[in-house]
């Protein structure tokens, strides 16, 4: 006869980066249902539109979350400037386009290296954080930061990357290709790593539809759909390919990610040969009135940064959907009929970011 | 300036439309409360591939609204967020934490005093 058991997983755990609480309701070693709890990190950020000027609030938009910084900023400012009708220079885009696909490669890599911790393959953990050093060492370069980094302003970018500093990239990420391509190797085709993935967490593509998933952990289901075809920044002047899976297991979502890493280096390397010569910025004058809702795709998924402005210096509301937070339903899904050994991994497929969630 | 596709819908008509937007095949996207003047004004976005459009309600302080996680199961994470930071009421949400889902020090930080 089975036993019905509920074993609290979280909010701390050697897995988890952030803090997030789960009550798993077992059937012997079969995860029936999930009921999450969260609110550990909330620190009240869309409040403070009542005390930070728009300006201003650039500033906190970036500090919502460490690894997903840059995008942001980058969103929040991006509405911002719609709003207020501020065309920003074409250079502006670019190289908001070029920090952009760096952030979603060194978020991939730290995801890579959790992935590998959770189970177990510390060797692989630290090598995809060593290759994720190389990022960071390039952000500090442009920009002065590792992870939050300051670059977005309303009206432009505040830092160059002047085209000497263009070629040593480029001359970087086809060094780093080769090493990507040894790393990534283990992922995909060691047995060891396969059998924690493959039919693991199997997320259908209706499922991942009805739930609204987004990001890798819905194109990993066959969704084509990738906010970045909306054209945002530079991204109308860059082709590229929505990269899918059709077998929405766990393998299929660290495929994905893996694809989408290479993919970047690619839309980098077009941005570096396309980037216009001219200013950086626009001056900004007067205060933004009406609302707009602005989507960018952060490396988790769909982002929403949604303001309301009253032509005052002050935000009426400052409202981020993050991509976390839309792909909680789809985590509680997959981990229904899950066993419980893979419920940390399956936790990390959905890539969590709960300082995002949280806000 | 963008013109964002925004329709203000009245509150009791809000499941309907709920019903057949999600019979087109939309996604819920987000729902976000705002507090104007001595209203909250609800506004629930969908998306279907690359259209976004939003229906938007206008509701007094004590305005009992239906839960729309009937139609969409994700809204329940966007309704226990209204109800525990602004304390707008929400009836019959699918998976309801009763004011515990951010665990705040404050009730309802994000309230204006009207």
């Amino acid at each position: 006869m089975s036993t019905r058991s509920i074993v609290p997983f979280g909010p701390q755990h050697p897995v988890l980066p952030e803090p997030i609480h789960l009550d798993l309701v077992l059937e012997d070693e079969t995860v029936i249902e999930a009921i999450p709890s969260i609110g550990f990190v909330h620190r009240g950020l869309e409040k403070l539109v009542e005390k930070k000027d728009f300006n201003e609030y650039v500033y906190v938009a970036e500090r919502i979350c460490g690894i997903c910084s840059f995008i942001h900023g980058m969103g929040y400012c991006s509405a911002v400037e719609t709003v207020m009708g501020i065309e920003v220079p074409r250079r502006a885009d670019y190289l908001r386009t070029i920090w952009a696909e760096m952030s979603r490669i060194h978020s991939h890599l730290l995801w890579l290296g959790l992935l590998a911790d959770s189970f177990g393959f510390e060797s692989l953990f630290m090598q995809s954080w060593k290759l994720r050093e190389k990022i960071l060492d390039m952000f500090e370069l442009t920009t002065g930061g590792r992870v939050i980094f300051s670059v977005n302003m309303i009206g432009g970018v505040k830092r160059d990357i002047d085209a000497d500093t263009l070629k040593l990239f480029l001359g970087i990420f086809d060094d780093m290709k080769k090493e990507l391509n040894a790393l990534t190797n283990a992922f995909l085709n060691d047995y060891s790593v396969n059998s924690r993935l493959k039919g693991i967490g199997i997320l259908t593509k209706d499922k991942a539809h009805e739930l609204s998933a987004v990001g890798p952990m819905m194109r990993s289901s066959g969704i084509e759909f990738d906010t970045r075809k909306l054209g945002y920044a530079a991204y109308n002047d860059i082709d590229f390919e929505i990269i899918t899976s059709l077998n929405g297991d766990s393998y299929a979502r660290t495929e994905v990610r893996i694809k989408e890493m290479f993919q970047s280096i690619e839309i980098i390397r077009q941005a570096a040969s396309k980037i216009p010569d001219t200013e950086l910025s626009v001056k900004v004058k007067g205060f933004p009135q009406g609302e707009h809702f602005m989507r960018v795709e952060q490396p988790r998924g769909e982002a929403v940064y949604y303001i309301k402005a009253n032509g005052t210096a002050f935000l009426e509301r400052m409202r981020v959907r993050t991509p976390t937070f839309a792909n909680l339903p789809a985590m509680l899904e997959v981990l229904k009929g899950c066993q419980f050994a893979d419920v940390p991994t399956l936790i990390l497929t959905i890539d969590p970011c709960i300082s995002c969630t949280e806000r | 300036m963008i013109i964002q596709n925004i329709t203000t819908i009245p509150h009791e008509n809000l499941l309907e439309t709920v019903l057949k937007i999600k019979h087109e095949g939309y996604r819920l996207v987000q729902i976000c409360a705002t507090t104007i003047d001595a209203e909250y004004e609800i506004t629930y976005s969908f998306a279907l591939g690359y259209d976004f459009l939003s229906y938007r309600i206008m509701i007094a302080e004590d305005t009992e609204i239906m839960s729309i996680s009937p139609v969409f199961s994700p809204a329940f994470l966007y309704e226990n967020e209204m109800k525990d930071l602004f304390g707008i009421k929400v009836n019959l949400i699918s998976l309801d934490y009763n004011g515990k889902f951010y665990n705040l020090d404050k009730k309802t930080p994000y309230k204006k005093t009207i």
